[in-house]
């Protein structure tokens, strides 16, 4: 993976001078290189990796894994069927995946109920879906390589040769 | 009172810096790029080893020579990497740290007046362990070279009393490594005066524009060679203590004999933990040189666009800067700069004669640190600059 790639999924805000200076290259081939991958949808966003454990007193949000099994269609196979329930909003991820099952979601709602619902009312009728199994999150340790902790304190001493 | 203290130890100079690192150890909220380690925690496989060891009860000696394991992948790995072998029976030896192992190879080797030629700036335990061991440390200063050893100062300081040189590349403080070629030059004058070379090569592993070539993988040089490397920069073990000695079996046995009565042998938890760096720890150490060397070369631009002149390290994570510009010594510009600033950078002449102008600045420090450490720096120097 090209090494642009590389700083910018560890850390989005780096400038293109920043990494230009990191990778001895020029500025602007690196304005360029990003713009490229924009583009391209090679980058598709950036975003903070926001820890939601922490946050107090505002809406806390019920994830739930669902695992979705489906009836594949002529021509088409999982991807139709797989749009229309990775349209909904709740939707935080869909995933294709080999094994017992087809689809695994990730879906998010207010509240038990709400996730409940979805899944009984817009979910489980689609013509294609033959079963769900759902799994409420109970607690997140890590995320997408990051551990969900407060930032860990040096442990060095802060002089040595 | 005073004849309680040997004479020996008497004669060791403290380190005329301990008070400014008792300066910086007593403050908060310092960004430190004073610090010679990795900032990465050791990778987890490796720690949770440890763990595992310690549940399954090995909780005992070993061997005084290191695990029989340990020394195995030891060997393995420098065959694959180096084509270079040793025998894990009789040529290798498990050792607390590269540290121990110096101690060992200097008492092992010196008598009484025996030279040690240790080209400077150098690490800070090469001389007073000389002059421990009985020997006379002799400095070959390189600011002159770029800070690059040439077979010319060998040539002319090596006699008759001279028994050993101590190579350390890529170098602690100034990040300096040898091409192969250079290495045979070395070579050639280190083989005519018929001296031992021991090799510190801890850091070989965080080399950067060429590949870091063991001295004793050159032609003739094994027999004469001391090679030694531990697990503490490459695989951020520095806590583990955990280091090793490969050379001729004679040396080897040696050292085993001063080792066997001091240490007894290396924790056993931190044997096995070595033996998981070798088997899985490869992947974590290319993370961390493709880090370094980011950082390198953001952190290098910085300080030379500051004025604080440094070579390109080829090697180990340490900027070896001129305080030159700035008119202030190394000390003044790190007492003044962590007073004001609270940026702790280590002065030049921790490492050796002559380099008072200097400054050690780690880059083993994460790059929002690196960022600000410079910002910090700019502002101190602006400052100093008005003030003029």
């Amino acid at each position: 993976m090209d090494e642009i790639l590389e700083v910018l999924e560890k850390d989005a805000r780096l400038t293109p001078e920043e990494i230009a200076k990191m990778l001895k290259k020029k500025p602007q081939g690196i304005k360029e290189a990003i713009k490229k991958y924009e583009k391209e949808g090679v980058i598709l966003k950036y975003k903070a990796v926001v820890n939601r454990e922490l946050i107090k007193d505002t809406d806390s949000l019920v994830r739930a894994l669902i695992e979705v099994n489906l009836t594949p269609q002529k021509d088409v196979g999982f991807d139709k069927v797989a749009e229309r329930i990775y349209s909904f909003t709740e939707v935080s991820s869909c995933y294709l995946i080999s094994g017992t099952y087809d689809l695994l979601l990730v879906v998010e709602g207010r509240d038990l109920p709400t996730v409940a619902r979805f899944v009984a009312e817009k979910l489980a009728p689609l013509e294609n879906v033959r079963g769900t199994t759902t799994h409420f999150l109970l607690k997140k340790y890590k995320e997408d390589g990051v551990i969900l902790k407060h930032r860990e304190e040096n442990k060095r001493i802060a002089i040595s040769y | 009172m005073k004849n309680i203290i040997s004479k020996k130890v008497q004669d060791m100079q403290p380190s005329g810096i301990r008070a400014f690192f008792d300066l910086v150890l007593g403050m908060k909220d310092v960004i430190s790029l004073g610090v010679g380690e990795p900032d990465f925690v050791t990778p987890w496989s490796i720690r949770e080893a440890g763990i595992y060891s310690l549940e399954q009860g090995f909780t005992s000696y070993t061997s005084n020579k290191g695990l029989m394991k340990l020394r195995l992948s030891i060997a393995r790995y420098l065959k694959n990497k180096y084509n270079l072998e040793y025998s894990p029976e009789d040529e290798i030896l498990i050792t607390v740290g590269v540290s121990e192992a110096f101690d060992l190879a200097l008492r092992a080797i010196i008598n009484p007046g025996d030279k040690i030629l240790i080209p400077t700036p150098s690490y800070v335990s090469y001389g007073p362990l000389t002059g421990l061991a009985g020997g006379i440390p002799v400095y070959l200063e390189t600011q002159n070279d770029n800070f690059k050893l040439t077979p010319k100062k060998i040539d002319q300081a090596a006699d008759k009393k001279t028994k050993a040189i101590i190579l350390n590349y890529p170098t602690n403080p100034t990040g300096v490594s040898y091409t192969k070629k250079e290495l045979e030059g070395l070579k050639k004058v280190i083989l005519k005066h018929k001296l031992i070379c021991i090799s510190d090569e801890v850091y070989g592993d965080l080399t950067y524009d060429f590949q870091h070539t063991p001295f004793a993988t050159l032609s003739e040089a094994k027999n004469s060679c001391l090679y030694l490397n531990g697990f503490s920069k490459s695989y951020a073990m520095t806590g583990w203590r955990v280091g090793f000695a490969c050379g001729p079996q004679e040396i080897i046995a040696a050292m085993t004999k001063i080792h066997q009565y001091t240490i007894m042998c290396v924790p056993i938890t931190s044997q096995m933990a070595a033996v998981e760096a070798l088997d899985t720890g490869r992947k974590s150490v290319e993370v961390m040189l493709r880090e370094y060397r980011r950082r390198k070369e953001f952190f290098i631009h910085g300080l030379n666009q500051l004025g604080l002149v440094c070579r390109k390290p080829e090697g180990t994570f340490y900027a070896f800067a001129s305080t030159e510009l700035t008119g202030m010594c190394g000390l003044d510009f790190a007492k003044k700069l962590l007073e004001e600033e609270k940026v702790a950078v280590v002065p030049g002449v921790a490492f050796g004669a002559g380099l008072e102008d200097y400054v050690r600045m780690s880059f083993a420090t994460n790059f929002e640190n690196l960022k600000e450490a410079l910002v910090r720096i700019e502002n101190f120097l602006r400052k100093k600059r008005r003030n003029k």
